[in-house]
């Protein structure tokens, strides 16, 4: 501020530093304050609501009565309710079933776009609609084209092409309904995948595909021998994103079926969710939801471990 | 603070509060006399001595009819100007309603009086303001109150009044006049077995009936309640102990499969807009709604919705083996809580709100959404001016809860908000399960939450 203050600098032999430059020196100590914020946010948002679950979990507690520590008792009881295990059968059931349709058709879209057709950018972005909509939005779009009455798709079947008879009732019997999550779920899923893969696909060298049309390799070779190993990396975390996404998925179901018809089509989250709010039992809703971890922990790991050692073995730096 | 000030220099007593709302309210009155043709009792109110300063906080659930909010917020104006007691109405979606309600209850800070579903005033008993001499006063001046008011107005067991019910949406049978007279009836049989034959003939004729089995919080609920109650089965026995494991029941659940068939295909995924999207469409004949299909029906601009809505008529529910009325109905209870700083003001504004003046325009604003609880409302006017709303009137005069014939608990709502029973005439219905299994699970998971 002051020019007199350059002029008039000197030269002033260094004191020994205080303690508190000392501590802030010290660069342990710098790195856990530069940290705090951080683990700060993630104790407050993330351990505490975690730990709370958990102790929801171990008690009886109900929306307007806090309740007793009952230990396992929820658990107990959950292992001998055939609806919790139906509910974790059509979580694996719909996880599995709706990933694989989500990889094969996104892999396919994917390679698709890949390839140079006109208004590229136009149809990417298209592509990503289903991804963009409010799940909510969609699946009240699926709850109209599943309506007993009023669905287009048994309208198109019956009324304009004559193929059936009778409207589809797509929600009314166990498997049609499961099978009609999963195609809800499956078509809001392709996008991710789809998008994820491209810019994956994209980093592989053309140079590889030129090197092995050379060397004679059909598509299904150049497909099996380049495009796949070297998608391998981004395959195993989109994968891992997928599973995790739609082993936790809530709203499609909820919307779409709120667990109906006769519980068959719960998932674990509605269940959870079903139990604690509308029921009111947060123990039990609780305690659902702390099942669901061991579960996502273990897809995890599959998706990580499973996926990921075949990139290691094709000697790929890690990345 | 006008009302504050005014309220000051009067010496509260019995008679000056009477004169003072009564001069207020005579205009309005007059202006819609033919909505206030109560027979009343003479009975002095209760005086309450209104406190200095106050100002209210009321929570009640949102609106599914438009005159719903209009009449109750145009009546808090009229509360706010007759006594200078400031009102602020918050409308609450129904699915967020219970957990404010369990909130403010334990956290005793929050609205003055919540307008909670039915069995919220049992649940939160230890922390509501005893309506005992409002409850009598109203009763008294008012032909006394419909069972169903008493029983979910009232502690479980004692005559102690916890809340003051302001009405129950109730769901008789909704049907066409032409179709079932194409199907050989003038109206819908009481016995069961007609009631079979009736469903179908009518879905011969290509205009099934069609109830909610799905997960439809209230029709759902309702037709399961009624498939129970007129075959004399019940949740529980009398003190609460769950007796669905029975014979009656498993008679209803053969009923509900014979049923079944000659309902409309995909009952099983309707939700609570299934039945009415259906018949606005002219897809079914018959169900058990509220008043909501005539009122959409009627109100439209739609010619085509007109000509439903004048082909429609309302019956109550078959009664089947059961005495009175086997349906229930959704109360809404006004709470006033304990941590109100204001419950002689909070008292006063829910006098005002129940009185003639005020509560006839509503519930015949509403063409009977609400079913009245006191039973001099159902002489109004208005429900012979439009005779197909008289089920309505009466909505209220059942002795049928949820979770009949126990104790009104938290637990007997989670058990509807479950869908136990539901469900176990959906799986039954479509042969997933047969009726013994059905009952026992159900039974099984009822037991989980009637415990205690």
């Amino acid at each position: 501020m002051d020019a007199t203050v350059a002029t008039s600098v000197r030269f002033v032999p260094r004191r020994p530093d205080g303690w508190l430059t000392r501590l802030f020196d010290n660069k342990a100590f710098l790195t856990a304050l530069c940290m705090l914020p951080t683990a700060g946010l993630l104790l407050v948002f993330l351990t505490y609501p975690l730990g709370l679950g958990l102790w929801l979990s171990l008690t009886d507690t109900t929306i307007g009565q806090p309740g007793d520590f009952i230990g396992l008792d929820n658990f107990v009881s959950l292992a001998q309710d055939p609806v919790f295990w139906m509910s974790v059968t059509n979580t694996i059931m719909y996880t599995v079933v709706a990933t694989v349709g989500k990889f094969l058709l996104g892999l396919w879209l994917a390679m698709l776009l890949n390839h140079h057709i006109p208004f590229k950018a136009f149809i990417r972005a298209i592509v990503l609609l289903p991804w963009i909509v409010p799940t909510v939005l969609s699946a009240i779009a699926w709850w109209w084209i599943y309506d007993p009455q009023f669905s287009i798709v048994s309208y198109l079947l019956v009324d304009v092409l004559h193929l059936r008879a009778t409207y589809i009732d797509f929600l009314g019997t166990p498997w049609n309904a499961r099978g009609s999550l999963v195609v809800a779920n499956i078509w809001r899923g392709i996008p991710f995948v789809a998008i994820t893969l491209l810019a994956g696909l994209q980093t592989i060298s053309p140079s590889l595909y030129e090197a092995a049309l050379l060397d004679g390799a059909s598509a299904w070779q150049k497909f099996r021998r380049i495009t796949v190993p070297l998608l391998m990396p981004i395959l195993s975390v989109a994968l891992t994103l997928s599973v995790l996404f739609t082993f936790s998925d809530f709203q499609l179901v909820y919307a779409i079926t709120r667990g109906g018809p006769f519980n068959t089509t719960h998932l674990m989250a509605t269940l959870a969710f079903q139990r604690a709010i509308p029921g009111s039992q947060l123990g039990e809703g609780a305690a659902i939801a702390v099942s669901m971890i061991p579960f996502l922990v273990g897809a995890t790991l599959l998706c990580f471990f499973g996926v990921g050692r075949r990139k290691w073995q094709q000697g790929e730096a890690n990345d | 603070m006008r009302g504050f000030t005014r309220r000051q220099s009067l010496t509260v007593g019995a008679a000056t509060m009477g004169a003072v709302l009564g001069v207020a309210t005579i205009p309005l009155a007059g202006a819609r006399a033919a909505d206030s043709d109560v027979p009343t009792a003479d009975v002095k109110p209760p005086a309450f001595k209104i406190e200095a300063g106050a100002k209210l906080r009321v929570l009640r659930p949102a609106k599914f009819v438009d005159p719903d909010e209009t009449f109750f917020r145009a009546n808090t104006k009229k509360f706010t100007e007759a006594t200078g007691i400031d009102v602020r109405v918050d409308f609450v979606s129904w699915e967020d309603l219970r957990p404010q309600t369990a909130v403010t209850a334990n956290t005793g800070a929050g609205p003055d009086i919540i307008i909670g579903f039915s069995a919220d005033p049992q649940i939160y008993a230890s922390k509501l303001v005893s309506m005992n001499d409002l409850a009598g006063y109203l009763g008294t001046k008012y032909g006394g109150w419909f069972q169903l008011a008493q029983l979910y107005g009232t502690k479980w067991g004692t005559q102690d009044w916890l809340s003051i019910p302001m009405g129950g949406s109730t769901g008789p049978t909704v049907y066409r006049m032409s179709w079932l007279k194409q199907a050989g009836y003038d109206k819908v049989p009481d016995d069961l077995n007609e009631f079979l034959t009736l469903c179908q003939k009518l879905k011969q004729i290509g205009h099934p009936a069609g109830f909610a089995l799905g997960h439809a919080v209230g029709d759902a609920n309702g037709f399961a309640d009624w498939l129970l109650w007129t075959h004399g089965a019940s949740l529980t026995d009398a003190q609460g102990k769950v007796s669905l494991d029975s014979k009656e029941t498993i008679a209803a659940l053969n009923y509900c499969k014979e049923l079944y068939p000659h309902m409309i295909t995909g009952t099983l995924s309707w939700n609570d807009s299934g039945n009415n999207k259906a018949y606005a469409a002219g897809d079914i004949s018959l169900t058990f709604n509220g008043v909501s299909i005539y009122y959409v029906c009627k109100t439209s601009p739609d010619p085509k919705l007109q000509a439903i809505a004048a082909d429609t008529n309302h019956q109550l529910a078959p009664r089947g083996q059961s005495a009175r009325t086997p349906s229930s109905a959704l109360v809404v209870n006004a709470m006033l809580f304990q941590h109100s700083k204001y419950p002689n003001a909070a008292k006063e504004y829910l006098r005002f709100m129940m009185e003639k003046e005020q509560y006839g325009p509503w519930l015949a604003g509403c063409l009977g959404y609400w079913s009245n609880p006191l039973k001099a409302y159902s002489k109004m006017g208005f429900w012979d001016a439009d005779p197909k709303l008289k089920p309505y009137a009466s909505g209220m005069d059942t002795p049928y809860y949820d979770s009949y014939k126990g104790p009104i608990s938290a637990a007997s709502s989670a058990v509807a908000a479950n869908y136990t029973l539901v469900d176990m005439f959906a799986s039954v219905a479509t042969g997933n399960a047969t009726p013994e299994a059905a009952v026992k699970l159900a039974a099984r998971q009822a037991a989980r939450y009637l415990k205690g």
